[in-house]
């Protein structure tokens, strides 16, 4: 093993509901749904009309801001509703599938012979430019500044989060065409996260590997920025997930886009959590029906507990999510002197409670969560508490604060190019004070975007 | 628990806007989040979180105030019948101590919470648990004789001008507990230092009447070095007789309430440690600052007794050990780097020392020392936090 990166700071919630490593079989939903809302600060410019018939791969909009940025459907069949809200802005571009996809083709030379620029335009011509993004303010990525360094994760730690190794290894070849084609679009290095030990991912050629050791955050990609090639004040640096450079190397091996998916379904309230192989834009209803204990008010979240974002089961998988998690909502529980009791069934990092305890005569206990609060928001109180589930050379609740003051000279100087919202998810786990922290972040990088770009 | 929370629902909309008692919003508010754990749920963000929460943490530091809150109340019985030569049972002398110091409490509390919840009301807020700490910590650094309408004036200074003009429980710059005894300590200084304040003679609502026995001095520890014509002073109880460390570390000496008995205070060190809301480090560079800073007096000091006191009698005489438990780390007037802790903590033990050594006004030097770090807290912490900006500059030049 070359690069080792071990640390402590960080938390493994011990959250139960973790998936099968088996896959399930779920229909497809007959309508799909693609929503411009689940791409960060794009504004779509539309391209296709209600009726019109689209393969999969078919640009549905680009972004008015860079407008070789495509936005293309994930599966064929006919436009049935370009939905529009207040002001005409598009909420929805809902597509009926066909029984049998049929995808785009797109002619692709051979990966070895193409340079990086044609690399490039595929890729954004493919509609699959949204998966690459970019540190500072994580945001889709400009294609017109090259990043000095392109990082992926190959292992994910948020909590339930699915094995990597086992979505992706059967398609290591996928993999690592997709690798290939990443790593002509930097004159810097292309690394590759891999969890120390793992022998999965550790034969990828084209990468610089580097391994790490830890609990949670330290699969984020953010994290390992910090640790091996940090961002400064005018660097860019790429991040593609794991999952979705597998797009990317369909789209070179196989010259079409596909979006298939492997998604964990997991949470404590899901019953018989597995992996589902699904396409962005499928009605989220296809995977809960049946499959969840439903005698209290649910949460259904697409993503991880920490960064997710809160769906219906009207809703549709949005481009990013590599799972779906249910818990409960908990808003009809009561729990009378709360502040007091010994309250075993609740997991904390403080010493407060008995977490530590319990997980040391009982062995491994996972716990329910519900969505409370359980607590009032209050002004920053506790101290070293961010410090120690934030595994960077920041300090994070300076920059916080920073933040809240809306002070972009010292944000800059906090390390704000480095941090992304989902960094400080565990932050806001633990955080005493019940604060937004990742509301404050994703705020804050926008305003900063906003005002130095 | 159905039935209460039945109470609760039914009363809930007078509270609410629009309704009757709207005024007392936040008031019921503070009840009602006291009684059940609020069961808002995340809008945004993530959408669990860890069960601490404020209440929670305060509550935990109560507890650990327990120990030298019981300790102080039979101890305040035992000085006042060693005083008046009486011998009486465990339970007659912590019955007398606790009708004595249970008016300081409520007082304490009385007035502080008063103002919190009103303050809370006129900003809007929801009521903030700080006070729940500071006004357990008043009773305990005041004298037992310090008159009720003194605290009360004092708690109310502190509430009002150190914490609620700078925005409530966690922007404050002083220790709250602090400046309520500062304040005593500058209005009224006959009531807080001396050799008859530390223990009560009087009777307490009729317990405990009797007469002062030959020979008896009130004097502390501490006010006994400070005032000492020698180098080498002989430390005395109230009657007489000689005492030692082993005495100033079990507590039945005259002093500030809470603060006599060491062990009392580090069972609460205990619990502050292993519930995490305290810092080792704070904790342990305070008293590793005040022992280096007493171990070189005792070596290079000048020759009076406070500079021969021996080092280890300084930690735990007088209010060092309180201080460097409950008082320094508290979380929002210390400093917040972890790096910062360090120095602060060292900082604060050093001039506890300096200022019982070299200071011929005030025998005991733990108040100030820390109010004086509260104040370079945030300088401490801008220094630690610029070195991180500078690493960060410098790594986008060399690259």
């Amino acid at each position: 093993m070359a690069n080792l990166i071990k640390t402590k700071r960080g938390l493994n919630i011990a959250i139960r509901g973790e998936a099968e490593k088996e896959v399930g079989s779920v229909k497809l939903s007959d309508i799909f749904a693609v929503i411009p809302d689940h791409y960060h600060a794009v504004t779509p410019k539309i391209l296709v009309k209600e009726g019109d018939i689209v393969k999969a791969g078919t640009p549905l909009f680009y972004n008015k801001a860079v407008e070789s940025m495509k936005f293309v459907a994930p599966v064929s069949g006919k436009i049935i509703a370009v939905n529009r809200g207040e002001r005409r802005k598009i909420l929805s571009i809902t597509i009926e599938r066909d029984k049998e996809t049929v995808y785009e083709s797109f002619k692709i030379k051979d990966l070895k012979s193409m340079t990086g620029e044609e690399i490039k335009e595929a890729i954004l011509l493919s509609g699959l430019w949204p998966y690459i993004k970019q540190r500072p303010y994580d945001v889709i990525a400009n294609p017109e500044i090259a990043p000095k360094a392109i990082f992926v994760s190959s292992f994910d730690t948020a909590p339930l989060a699915p094995s990597y190794d086992f979505v992706i290894a059967k398609q290591k070849e996928d993999f690592q065409t997709g690798i290939d084609a990443l790593a002509k679009l930097t004159q810097g290095k292309l690394h590759l996260g891999i969890k120390a030990g793992n022998k999965h991912f550790s034969t990828v050629k084209n990468a610089e590997i580097t391994s790490y050791e830890g609990p949670h955050p330290i699969g984020n990609v953010g994290i390992q920025i910090n640790k091996i090639n940090p961002i400064n004040k005018g660097e860019v640096v790429w991040t593609v997930n794991a999952q979705d450079v597998l797009f990317i190397g369909r789209l070179f091996n196989k010259g079409v886009v596909d979006l298939t998916r492997r998604i964990a379904f997991t949470g404590p309230e899901v019953t018989g959590a597995k992996y589902y192989d699904t396409i962005m834009g499928c009605q989220i209803e296809q995977f809960i029906v049946g499959k969840v204990k439903s005698k209290a008010p649910l949460r259904y979240i697409c993503g991880n507990v920490l960064t997710g974002h809160r769906v219906t089961g009207k809703s549709y998988l949005d481009p990013y999510s590599t799972q779906i998690t249910v818990i409960k909502e908990g808003n009809e529980v009561h729990e009378l002197f709360g502040w007091a009791m010994p309250r075993f069934n609740k997991f904390s990092v403080s010493g407060t409670y008995f977490t530590g305890f319990m997980r040391k005569i009982f062995g491994k206990k996972y716990f329910d969560f519900d969505a409370r609060l359980m607590g009032g928001k209050r002004a920053i109180i506790m101290s070293g508490e961010y410090d120690s589930v934030l595994p960077m050379d920041i300090y994070p609740e300076f920059l916080i604060k920073a933040m809240i003051a809306g002070n972009i000279d010292k944000m800059e100087a906090l390390g704000a190019y480095e941090i992304a919202p989902e960094d400080v998810a565990l932050c806001e786990f633990v955080c005493t004070s019940k604060l937004p922290l990742q509301k404050i972040v994703r705020d804050s990088l926008d305003m900063m975007r906003k005002e130095l770009e | 628990m159905n039935a209460l929370k039945k109470l609760v629902d039914k009363v809930k909309p007078n509270f609410q806007k629009g309704g009757k008692l709207e005024k007392f919003h936040s008031v019921f508010d503070g009840f009602e989040t006291f009684l059940f754990v609020p069961n808002t749920t995340s809008k945004h963000g993530t959408h669990i979180h860890d069960a601490i929460d404020s209440k929670r943490t305060m509550v935990m530091v109560i507890i650990a105030l327990l120990p030298a809150l019981f300790f102080g109340m039979y101890n305040t019985g035992y000085q006042h019948f060693l005083a008046i030569g009486q011998q009486v049972s465990f339970i007659d002398t912590f019955i007398y101590g606790f009708l004595s110091v249970l008016p300081l409490i409520i007082v304490a509390y009385g007035v502080g919470l008063g103002i919190e919840f009103i303050v809370a009301q006129i900003k809007g807020h929801e009521i903030q648990e700080g006070f729940l700490v500071s006004g357990m910590l008043i009773p305990l650094i005041i004298p037992i004789d310090t008159p009720l309408w003194m605290v009360a004036v004092a708690t109310a200074f502190a509430v009002i001008f150190a914490k609620e003009v700078f925005g409530g429980t966690g922007m404050n710059i002083f220790n709250v507990a602090l400046v309520t005894r500062a304040f005593l300590f500058f209005a009224y200084p006959t009531f807080m230092s001396g050799d008859t304040v530390w223990v009560r003679t009087a009777d307490t609502f009729g317990i405990g009447s009797g007469t002062i026995v030959d020979g008896y001095s009130g004097a502390t520890v501490l006010g006994q070095v400070a005032t000492a014509a020698t180098e080498q002073v002989k430390l005395l109880n109230t009657i007489g007789n000689p005492i030692g460390f082993i005495d100033g570390f079990l507590g039945f000496i005259p002093g500030s309430i809470g603060e006599t008995s060491t062990l009392a205070i580090l069972i609460g060190a205990f619990i502050l440690l292993i519930t995490r809301i305290a810092s080792w480090k704070t904790m342990f560079s305070v008293f590793a600052g005040g022992a280096l800073m007493a171990l070189i007096f005792n070596m290079w000091g000048p020759d009076t007794a406070a500079a021969h006191f021996p080092w280890y009698n300084h930690l735990v005489f007088g209010g060092f050990a309180f201080g460097a438990v409950f008082m320094a780390t508290d979380p929002v007037t210390s400093a917040r780097t972890e790096t910062g802790k360090w120095i602060y903590g060292a900082l604060i033990g050093a001039m506890a020392i300096i200022i019982r050594v070299l200071n011929p006004g005030y025998p005991e030097g733990m108040m100030l020392a820390i109010l004086l770090m509260n104040i370079f807290a945030p300088l401490i912490d801008y220094y630690v936090v610029d070195a991180n900006i500078k690493r960060r500059l410098k790594r986008a030049k060399t690259n």
